[in-house]
């Protein structure tokens, strides 16, 4: 077994409302080794937000379920209480740029000193130590260090998820959760971020889980794909693999649904929506929209290995 | 890890310069309000009076005046207004003349008289004004061991007649009060006509109609006579005028001036203490409700409600009348029952707002307090409607305590100025024409009100800068 930096079991996380409760991450299991990428790819509203919150334990009110096992260096996190998870494991362990990073800077902070803050609290910094260690980072995302002493709102949206990014990396953490991080950029400010992504993974040896469902910006940065589909892990094979050969049905639907340059193609699209995640169906969820789809498809499919990759599908049992 | 070798130093440094030029900014949008100027020299004013009053007249010192009574005014007039009324006046009230003869106030010749002398003084003043005096008094301190010395008194007026005032064997210390004395009385009937004794000194002899003063010099010339060698007399002659200081005088002759210097320093303690007390209370209060939610916000509005449901001015008089009258007490009294008030219904509003903001999810994920995510990040957003809001809270409270204090409840010790309106309207100051009793207090409380309010809206202008397109 490879060296997981992080690895969850059966992680459940359901949400109270008014009509029910939402299944939002039905038992997750998934492993990221270290110095590693994951990307979790599936469409709006398919959980991949939730499992990020589940992981950081960032809980809204409503919770009516949150169970399973997550790891974090071979350390069983979720039975620590909320102040040793608040000190040990955010940020320090893991740290995360949030989605719509543009708007998760404190619009009355200075940046300088909004970065330097996660320093200051969990390693225990002097203020002027962290703004110089701030400024540093400022430099190696690329950011100018004069806009250390500016507000957000005086920052363009490209700028300030590069500071989000400064931010995300201030502790040294082992795993840094990318939710969504180039949502909303032009393609330009996209690349040019992922190409800074890429740098600080290969420089300072961190692991990612990146959220998203762009899918072909992703593809260069990852080293694995997790598919996730109504609140589960349909899928998870390395990228290479993955982009060449899909598994699961909605994977290779996935995959068809992206334009490419060359060859002439249609794209596609899965009809149908996905399901409510307040009512899931008992088989397999996906089976509704499913172009593949046969008898057992009622009941839950296993997860089967196939090649040493997983995947959730009746249609690989042998 | 990469190579992080550039120093930043200098970068940080930067921090200090950029907030003077917030502050410098925000100066030079205070300037383009001719309201914000007006509001900011009056408070700037009142914020140099009060340090004036504290280093010229200490606590200490202003409660031993206040409380001083004839000890310490006795040579002040009752009940006069400020002497620049005299500018407003075609016939100019006299001011009060004090010849004191420790401070050489007369000419003093002395010969020696038996085993005692004979100690002349000659007290010589100009008299100009249009009016008479309010009284006439002379104070003295004799020392001897068994004989007391004798006293007389002249009175010698500009044509040049002279009418005897008094014989009076001396006590260790006394005064002797013109107006008192009957045999005096009898005298001045007779020689000038049926006029009170300070008018009669005054006037010439049977004047047609109302008498008028006599302009000139006038001489009082007085003669103690001891009949031990060492006894020692010294004597003060006060003519009391119409007219005092820059503020007038009170019943008790106190000297108006030093309740409303000290006024001041007490109103704006107060005011800002009680405005800034609560609504930095009330918004912590509110934001802590906010973001734990459930039973603490639940607490904290019902308290809120319960609260506004109850009177707010009898509670005080409560606290004033069956516990202390203290300023302090009240202070706190009315700290206590403000903080749960409106403003934490609105606050509350807003903090529901700025809780589900992204940054707010971001300062979680990256593990911060809640204490610090109360205090760094809900806290700060709502400062631009707090801090209009405090200023214009800050006369609200002057004229509570003010209010209080007009209906007695001021605090015993210290003067203020709603306790010189009180002794005013309590001594019939507006029925007797004292207009300046009631008014120099009043003044004072409405241009502080309208400082502040103008700062207050100016800032509200600037830091809420939605309300300048409406």
């Amino acid at each position: 077994m490879a060296d997981l930096v992080l690895q969850t079991e059966e992680l459940v996380l359901y949400f109270q409302t008014r009509k029910g409760v939402v299944q939002a991450v039905d038992k997750v299991d998934f492993s990221l080794p270290r110095n590693q990428a994951i990307v979790i790819l599936g469409e709006s509203g398919c959980g991949k937000s939730s499992l990020a919150r589940a992981i950081l334990r960032l809980l809204p009110r409503n919770v009516a379920r949150y169970t399973g096992k997550v790891y974090l260096d071979n350390k069983e996190i979720m039975e620590m209480d909320e102040e040793s998870f608040r000190r040990e494991v955010r940020w320090s362990g893991i740290s995360m740029i949030p989605q719509a990073a543009m708007n998760a800077l404190n619009p009355v902070l200075r940046v300088g000193d909004q970065v330097a803050e996660p320093a200051i609290l969990h390693v225990g910094m002097e203020r002027q130590e962290a703004l110089n260690l701030a400024t540093r980072m400022f430099e190696y995302v690329g950011v100018p260090t004069a806009f250390l002493q500016r507000y957000p709102f005086e920052l363009s949206g490209g700028m300030r998820q590069r500071v989000a990014i400064a931010m995300a990396l201030m502790t040294s953490p082992q795993v840094v959760i990318l939710d969504e991080p180039t949502s909303a950029l032009d393609v330009l400010t996209q690349a040019s971020i992922m190409n800074t992504l890429k740098r600080i993974k290969q420089e300072l040896e961190i692991s990612y889980i990146l959220i998203t469902h762009d899918i072909a910006t992703s593809s260069d940065l990852v080293d694995h794909v997790a598919v996730m589909y109504a609140g589960q892990i349909v899928e998870v094979s390395d990228a290479t693999r993955f982009f060449g050969e899909p598994l699961h049905p909605y994977s290779q639907k996935l995959l068809a649904a992206v334009p490419r340059l060359h060859g002439r193609q249609t794209l596609e699209f899965i009809p149908g929506r996905p399901p409510s995640l307040i009512n899931p169906p008992t088989g397999c969820r996906f089976a509704e929209r499913c172009h593949r789809r046969f008898e057992r498809c009622d009941q839950e499919p296993p997860t089967l290995q196939v090649d040493g990759h997983l995947v959730k599908c009746w249609l690989y049992e042998t | 890890m990469p190579s992080w070798t550039r120093g930043s130093v200098s970068v940080a440094a930067g921090y200090k310069g950029r907030t003077m030029g917030v502050l410098k900014d925000a100066l030079r949008e205070i300037r383009q309000y001719p309201s914000a100027i007006f509001g900011v020299f009056i408070s700037f004013l009142l914020i140099v009076v009060s340090i004036y009053t504290v280093i010229t007249v200490p606590y200490q010192e202003a409660i031993v005046l206040w409380r001083g009574g004839e000890d310490i005014w006795h040579n002040v007039p009752r009940t006069v207004p400020p002497v620049w009324t005299n500018l407003f006046r075609r016939e100019k009230l006299p001011e009060t003349i004090i010849l004191d003869s420790r401070q050489g106030g007369g000419e003093r010749t002395e010969e020696p008289l038996g085993q005692g002398k004979m100690i002349t003084q000659v007290y010589t003043f100009d008299y100009q004004a249009d009016d008479f005096p309010r009284e006439i008094n002379i104070f003295y301190t004799a020392s001897f061991t068994a004989k007391a010395p004798f006293l007389s008194v002249k009175w010698r007026t500009p044509d040049g007649r002279e009418i005897a005032i008094a014989d009076v064997v001396l006590r260790p210390s006394g005064s002797f009060r013109f107006a008192q004395d009957e045999a005096l009385l009898r005298r001045i009937r007779r020689l000038i006509g049926d006029v009170p004794v300070e008018v009669g000194l005054f006037t010439s002899p049977h004047p047609e109609g109302a008498p008028k003063p006599l302009k000139g010099t006038y001489q009082v010339e007085v003669r103690v006579t001891t009949f031990e060698p060492d006894a020692e007399v010294e004597t003060e002659l006060v003519i009391y005028g119409k007219v005092y200081g820059i503020a007038g005088t009170d019943h008790l002759r106190r000297d108006l001036k030093i309740a409303l210097l000290w006024g001041a320093p007490v109103a704006l303690a107060f005011g800002l203490l009680a405005a800034l007390g609560t609504t930095v209370t009330t918004m912590i209060i509110a934001a802590t409700g906010t973001w734990f939610s459930g039973w603490v916000d639940g607490l904290i509005q019902r308290v809120t409600e319960i609260n506004m449901m109850l009177p707010f001015l009898p509670i005080l008089i409560m606290v004033g009348t069956f516990y202390s009258r203290s300023i302090w007490v009240i202070l706190g009294a009315t700290i206590l029952l403000s903080i749960f008030g409106s403003g934490i219904k609105t606050y509350r509003a807003i903090f529901l707002q700025i809780r589900e903001s992204p940054y707010i999810e971001a300062a979680r994920a990256y593990g911060a307090s809640d204490w610090r995510i109360i205090l760094h990040y809900l806290v700060p957003r709502i400062l631009p409607v707090l801090i209009p809001n405090l200023v214009t809270m800050i006369p609200s409270y002057v004229f509570l305590e003010a209010s209080l204090a007009v209906l007695g409840l001021g605090d015993p010790i210290l003067p203020t100025w709603g306790k010189v309106i009180q002794d005013a309207v309590a001594n019939g100051a507006p029925y007797k024409g004292l207009y300046y009793w009631v008014l120099e207090p009043a003044f004072l409380l409405m241009f502080t009100g309208l400082g502040f309010a103008m700062l207050g809206f100016s800032l509200d202008r600037i830091f809420n800068p939605k309300l300048r397109e409406m």
